[in-house]
């Protein structure tokens, strides 16, 4: 056995990705951490506020997937008034998450996992970024900014200009959707279908490459949990959750999001101020490994059916080809990602046609109905709950929180773990597995301001601690 | 609050000479300096001020130098006398008017990203016209329990700048007389009542001219979102014209007169 190194938190490197790998006696790799921030306070700095504030407010605090916050935030207070939301607001939310799956999904694939993938993991890491992939791939790099762009202006069609707009509202949305916003996103679709099914191209071209990584990067068995339709259609933002097993066998179907405290539990840890979520009937214990599950792209893919439109739907039975029915590795968040972006495409070109959406009739009022309010969404990263309570006059009493990053906790720590097996050789730590260890994690898509620099480059320090919790050797990357 | 309302000048031709910013200008007589400033067309930045309201001279933020003067007279609240010599910009108002606003930031919880009235607050508008880029006073950030008990509205004393247009408005305008400033000094906040739960004060009408008023996110509408508030100040000028049967003497005859209220 060896003892866990307390790290204290505050002493968090600033801005940098910290990752300890904990050897045992033997000198093997026993365990593996990686330390993950959250949104500190914040459920203490939401009490007090009127319950109208909250979409804003939390979309404010994550600057990373600000829309998702709003949608998950949002429907929150459709809970708590107690009203159902008028269609047109139902497709122009539906909108503004569907874009925002591209913009994010766009941005993780073509700026920060591209360079890996296309460049090669042991590239020089000055050249393996995404200014390294413009002189190389330069079409590649173009299409992919055009993308975002795109996903871009299907968010600001509903929330407004501004990163952290103000169209989603509590009861529906703030305006009713106009003709010549349907004519621009009409527009710009056909070139974003373009650009995305060359990219799957790309990246199915890419598979035999990477076996080894495949089969090291977090290829292991784990629960999946997502929203998904009655019949097993991919879902994004409606409707129930559901559960399945590392073999694909259903656990627990349409569970309702309010409900999430009957299935999961949230281990508090010493090292982190991330809560652990885990899968309550699988523990028994202090620890929440037994619970592991992944949400996101992969989660979604594997517990879906189908997409139910035809060119993602395509690419699925493609993967599973090569897969199987579940796609284990955490490196095929990849792929999954971008047959969301596919998908996420062919859901807004149903819903632009929509004569619903523009109707005017876009926000129920209603006062306070309910002490307590739900709203669960299909982050990019994986399924976020946000749970509140009010007072009689809807000022807020507690909030709870549950995101993506920390739903992935467990997998990521065993994604590093394994990585860390195969590749640390003796009690030094070389870059071939810093990158590989940064790119196991890039896999989820964390959602730390870091992981998401610009550069390509995570800021991180990689840590390899003896059973005394001495530091053996230590890398960092800035 | 029972000063004399806004003096409203009459059809009468200006006949008092006064020299403003070193132009020479006519005022009418037993107007204020505010009154003549915008009446030629010179912005002077006000908080408390509101036309149709009494005055209360409380935010000094129309403070101006005038010859001879030690102090700096308020222009809302200073008729003019002839051969007055008044400026209206310089270095020591310039500063004068930075504090005021950043210490009104200072004291309050505006966290404008998450305020009803962001982009129609008049306090951002004072922050941004007089250069107030950021704060070097310690930020208080208080956390006054918000009063959302009341059916229709809310309020955050947090954003309140103790301006008294409420007050004012409530007691003058309205006549139920709902609110007051209790206690003074960084003590001093807007009570509601007999200091209660402004849903239990029975005299409120709910008719929603403080709401209105206010010039920044303390006061709304219940359910309202971030960015979504715009106050509607000029309603009050609309209001105590038709009353008055005034709206003939001002300028633009009987439009509602909100594009001047809102600072400029
Ligand atoms: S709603 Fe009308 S009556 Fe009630 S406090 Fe405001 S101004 Fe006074
Ligand atoms: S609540 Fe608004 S109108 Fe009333 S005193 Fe405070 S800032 Fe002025
Ligand atoms: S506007 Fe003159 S003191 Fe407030």
């Amino acid at each position: 056995m060896h003892d866990i190194h307390t790290i204290d938190p505050v002493s968090r490197i600033e801005g940098h990705a910290k990752i300890t790998l904990h050897l045992d006696e033997d000198g093997g790799v026993a365990d593996a951490r990686f330390h993950v921030t959250e949104f500190r306070g914040f459920e203490e700095f939401c009490r007090g506020r009127p319950l109208a504030e909250m979409p804003s407010l939390t979309a404010r605090t994550c600057g990373i997937c600000p829309v998702s916050h709003l949608l998950a935030s949002a429907k929150a207070t459709d809970a708590i008034h107690a009203v159902s939301i008028p269609p047109a607001a139902t497709l122009q939310r539906q909108l503004a998450n569907l874009g925002q799956i591209v913009q994010s999904h766009v941005l993780s694939f073509f700026h920060l996992s591209a360079p890996d993938l296309l460049l090669g993991m042991d590239a020089d890491p000055a050249t393996r970024n995404v200014f390294g992939l413009m002189q190389t791939e330069p079409e590649i790099v173009r299409g992919g900014i055009r993308l975002r762009q795109f996903g871009q202006e299907v968010i600001e069609s509903v929330a407004g200009q501004r990163i952290h707009g103000k169209g989603i509202v509590p009861g529906g949305v703030a305006d009713p959707f106009t003709t010549e916003k349907r004519n621009a996103i009409r527009s710009g679709l056909d070139e974003a279908l373009g650009s995305a099914t060359q990219a799957l191209a790309l990246l199915t071209s890419l598979q035999d490459r990477f076996t080894r990584e495949i089969e090291v990067f977090g290829r292991f068995d784990s629960l999946y949990l997502s929203h998904c339709a009655p019949d097993g259609t991919w879902e994004h933002l409606d409707g129930k959750l559901r559960i399945i097993d590392a073999e694909g066998a259903t656990v627990i179907d349409q569970l309702d999001p309010a409900d999430y405290r009957s299935v999961l539990g949230e281990a508090a840890k010493h090292d982190s101020y991330l809560k652990v979520p885990y899968y309550k009937p699988l523990v028994t214990g202090d620890d929440p490994r037994p619970g592991m599950y992944r949400v996101g792209p992969l989660a979604r893919i594997n517990i879906a059916e189908r997409f139910g439109t035809p060119i993602a739907d395509a690419g699925l039975a493609d993967l599973r080809e090569r897969t199987g029915r579940i796609a284990a590795s955490s490196f095929h968040y990849h792929h999954a990602r971008i047959l969301e972006v596919i998908a996420s495409l062919e859901r807004i070109d149903g819903i632009i046609d929509d004569p619903v959406l523009l109707d005017p009739r876009v926000r129920a009022q209603a006062g306070i109905n309910a002490r307590r309010g739900v709203g669960a969404s299909e982050a990019p990263r994986g399924t976020l709950f946000h749970d509140y309570e009010v007072d009689d006059h809807g000022v807020i009493t507690a909030v709870n929180l549950i995101i993506a990053t920390g739903q992935n906790e467990l997998a990521m720590n065993r994604t590093i773990l394994d990585i860390a097996r195969e590749y640390v050789d003796g009690s030094t730590l070389t870059d071939g597995v810093l990158n590989r260890v940064e790119a196991g994690i890039r896999a989820y898509d964390p959602c730390l301001s870091c992981s998401t620099h610009a550069m390509g480059q995570m800021p991180m320090v990689l840590q390899l601690l003896a059973p005394d919790g001495d530091v053996v050797c230590e890398r960092r990357r800035e | 609050m029972t000063a004399a309302p806004t003096p409203r000048p009459g059809g009468a031709r200006p006949s008092v000479p006064v020299t403003l910013d070193g132009t020479d200008v006519l005022a009418h007589e037993g107007e204020t300096i505010l009154a003549l400033a915008r009446r030629v067309g010179v912005p002077i930045p006000t908080l408390c001020q509101l036309d149709g309201l009494s005055v209360y001279g409380g935010c000094r933020l129309c403070s101006v130098e005038v010859a001879g003067e030690h102090r700096l007279p308020l222009a809302c609240a200073t008729e003019v006398v002839p051969e007055m010599e008044v400026r209206t910009t310089s270095p020591t108002l310039a500063n004068h008017r930075r504090r005021i606003v950043a210490l009104l930031f200072a004291e309050g919880s505006h966290v404008c990203a998450a305020c009803v009235a962001s982009g129609a607050c008049e306090l951002q508008d004072l922050a941004s016209e007089n250069g107030v880029d950021h704060i070097s006073y310690e930020m208080t950030f208080p956390r006054t329990p918000v009063d959302a008990s009341h059916p229709k509205f809310i309020l955050d004393r947090d954003r309140c700048v103790l301006c008294t247009r409420c007050v004012r408005v409530c007691d003058e305008i309205e006549g139920a007389h709902v609110w007051d400033i209790a206690q003074r000094g960084n003590q001093a906040h807007l009570i509601a009542g007999m200091d209660q739960p402004w849903g239990e004060v029975s005299s409120c009408t709910w008719c929603g001219k403080c709401v209105a008023v206010c010039p920044t996110g303390a006061l709304a509408w219940q359910g309202t979102a971030p960015g979504e508030l715009h106050a509607d100040p000029g309603l009050i000028a609309f209001l105590t014209d038709a009353r008055d049967g005034t709206w003939d003497d001002r300028a633009g005859g009987n439009e509602r007169r909100d594009d001047e209220e809102v600072a400029p």
